[in-house]
């Protein structure tokens, strides 16, 4: 691994699973023993307002904050919220948002966030067992199986 | 090794270090710090205010036993009169005092800085700058509380508390606690004058050995660079000065009061220019300047807000153009269905003047409402409502209500009740409690309205009807805002037109709360 981060941005609304789905992303890359940052600002911010979440991992990340421009990737749940985020995204940033899946195959409109990770873990290095076990951690059991399902969905896009 | 929040951390090291009562007042970004203490299996709890927590854990230290307070930056501000005198006592125990601050504002009313309370009170103080060093921070914040028988401020900033770094455990061992026993000691807790003289000038004693402790063994970190530029820092900054500025040599300052001057100074001294890399205030800058050692600091903009390595790099390049702005997000609204929205509404029908307090229903300030006309801190919804009675013309006055949350009122707001009945205006008053059953704001925790402790087991429960009853208020009467609109609307105009003090509690619970509050309610009843 190169000693640059990896710098993800994840963006939406409050109530979208922003935060569970970069403790997902931390996780995996916390299993897989690298160095890893995860920053939020929750709060005010639960009440339906803008979220987002930094996560940066590698052999060595000092702020936990994705500096703007600098993003590889950005995660965006909410469509509305692109525009706002777009300026984190460094020059060819991979932008990953609900258009790129099929929406009415989740069996939970609430995965979508799950469902896009499927697509990031298509462009990171971690083996597919890892982000399996990374989301039955963060998840309660009854719902494993519905966004181990949307992850597939994503990832296969 | 586990990847932790800074706040997990802290609790994490408090269990460890077998805190005997981790206390304090929920509040954006520390409340985490409470909630996983007691899912460790420590024994937490929640006091109506941070004044109040502060003097438990006094109380705590005082049996010779370790005691961690919790609460954001503001908190503190309510919790200084306990601070700046208990700095004089004498402690057997441990009392580590956790102030989260909020530079830039995530979810709070200011940005204060508060390493200038420890200057001002003559407090000890430690700033972890991640999760390891706030689990680190945590035990030694313990051993010296211990070994020198003072308070020690943590102070941990939003970036910290809820950040996940990694950390690794079992680098710091501290002894064990003691076993709690109460010995007389007059002359170091009974601070009436004769004993607070003395005490006065023991503390400032204490504080420079600590220093001189600091100065040679103290929790700072040196790290060899460039003799052309080095950098001096303290908390999360310190982690955008090394993704800034590589090459640079760096002091990070672990313990930020008293600070190791000798040391700070040997630094400048041994690099062509020293730069003081600091979020908030000139704090660190201005203790340097008055020590007579050449630092230079930042420019005034990069005083508010909070700092990231874009912002550092800016700095360090003496860089004070306009900066690039961020497209503004979708700001917080009440929640659809929420029952402050019926409240704030009628308000706004019935044309009053509204002086507001602090939880989810400040939102009632935005649109489509803009029906709140002050928030100022915790509590002062109540007092500043009175304020504005007693000053307008009897036309205007009339118009004045006070809306507080209930969580909000245990904290802050009695007092101001008090005031009411015992200087109450000319035209009567209004007060509004906005009982949801819950401190929505910093993420479902109980109060003493609740009736259920940190962990929602059943206790002792405030009844705020009969409490305002209690206290002289003729006029109490419980509303459901979602139920019955129309009453509480009807109501608050027959109270308004009263002219005389009313308390009107529009009691429905918060709708994220509601169902989690119908299985406890269950669970207590089996």
């Amino acid at each position: 691994m190169s000693s640059k981060p990896t710098n993800v941005v994840i963006a939406g609304l409050g109530g979208q699973g922003v935060i569970k789905a970069s403790d997902i992303l931390a996780d995996v890359a916390f299993s897989a023993g690298v160095d890893v940052k995860k920053s939020e600002l929750h709060g005010m911010s639960q009440r339906g307002g803008s979220v987002s979440s930094d996560v940066r991992f590698g052999e060595r990340v000092y702020s936990p904050m994705v500096p703007e421009g600098e993003a590889d990737f950005l995660v965006v749940i909410a469509p509305d919220q692109i525009a706002v985020n777009q300026s984190v995204l460094r020059a060819g940033g991979i932008l990953i948002e609900p258009s790129m899946i099929d929406e009415s195959k989740l069996t939970t409109k609430k995965s979508v966030n799950v469902a896009l990770l499927g697509v990031l873990s298509h462009h990171l290095d971690f083996p597919v067992d890892a982000w399996t076990a990374a989301l039955k951690r963060n998840l309660p059991e009854k719902l494993h199986e519905a966004n181990l399902i949307s992850f597939s969905i994503g990832r296969n896009q | 090794m586990a990847l932790l929040s800074g706040d997990e951390a802290v609790a994490m090291a408090a269990f460890e270090a077998g805190v005997k009562i981790g206390t304090g007042y929920p509040g954006t970004p520390s409340t985490e710090i409470l909630e996983t203490f007691a899912k460790l299996g420590g024994k937490a709890q929640w006091a109506p205010n941070e004044k109040v927590a502060l003097e438990v854990g006094v109380g705590v230290a005082f049996a010779g036993a370790r005691a961690l307070v919790t609460m954001k930056h503001v908190g503190l501000n309510v919790a200084a009169d306990p601070l700046f005198t208990v700095a004089y006592i004498r402690l057997d125990g441990a009392l580590v005092v956790v102030s989260a601050d909020d530079p830039g504002m995530a979810s709070s009313q200011n940005e204060q800085d508060n390493r200038r309370y420890a200057q001002a009170a003559g407090v000890t103080m430690l700033e972890p700058s991640d999760s390891q060093e706030a689990y680190e921070f945590t035990l030694q914040a313990i051993e010296i509380s211990e070994r020198w028988q003072v308070p020690v401020l943590l102070r941990i900033t939003t970036r910290v508390c809820h950040s996940k770094t990694l950390v690794r455990r079992g680098m710091v061992q501290i002894p064990a606690p003691r076993p709690a026993h109460f010995e007389h000691d007059f002359p170091s807790r009974v601070m009436i004058p004769a004993y607070a003289k003395p005490a006065h000038l023991r503390m400032r004693k204490t504080l420079a050995e600590i220093a001189e402790w600091n100065n040679s063994k103290g929790p700072n970190l040196l790290l060899a660079g460039s003799p052309s530029l080095g950098i001096i820092t303290s908390g999360v900054a310190f982690q955008y000065a090394r993704e800034a500025a590589p090459q640079a040599g760096i002091l990070k300052i672990g313990m930020t009061y008293p600070l190791p001057i000798d040391r700070m100074s040997r630094f400048a001294g041994s690099v062509k220019k020293c730069v003081v890399i600091e979020e908030g205030d000139p704090y660190l800058v201005e203790a340097a300047g008055d020590a007579g050692i050449e630092v230079e600091g930042k420019q005034e903009m990069y005083r508010f807000g909070e700092l990231n390595s874009d912002r550092v790099r800016r700095i360090l390049a003496e860089d004070s153009t306009p900066e690039p702005k961020r497209a503004p997000g979708k700001p917080p609204a009440l929640c659809p269905g929420c029952p402050h929205r019926n409240v704030y509404t009628i308000l706004k029908e019935l044309d009053c003047i509204v002086a507001g307090d602090i939880g989810c229903y400040s939102l009632g300030v935005l649109p489509p409402f803009e029906a709140m006309d002050s928030l100022v801190c915790m509590g002062a919804a109540i007092g500043v409502g009175l304020g504005l009675r007693h000053s307008l013309p009897a036309e205007e006055a009339k118009r004045v209500v006070s809306v507080i949350g209930d969580s909000t009122f245990v904290h802050s707001g009695i007092t101001g009740l008090v005031e009411m009945v015992y200087n109450p205006p000319a035209t009567g008053h209004v007060v509004i409690i906005l009982d949801n059953g819950t401190t929505a704001m910093t993420g479902m925790q109980e109060h003493p309205g609740t009736g259920r402790t940190l962990e929602h087991a059943k206790t002792g429960k405030v009844v705020f009807e009969d409490l305002a009853r209690s206290l002289g208020v003729r006029n109490v009467h419980v509303v459901d805002p979602v139920a019955e609109p129309e009453k509480l609307k009807t109501l608050i105009e027959t109270c308004l037109e009263s002219l005389q003090l009313s308390v009107v509690i529009a009691r429905r619970n918060c709708l994220l709360a509601a169902g989690s509050i119908r299985e406890y309610e269950r669970c207590h009843e089996q």
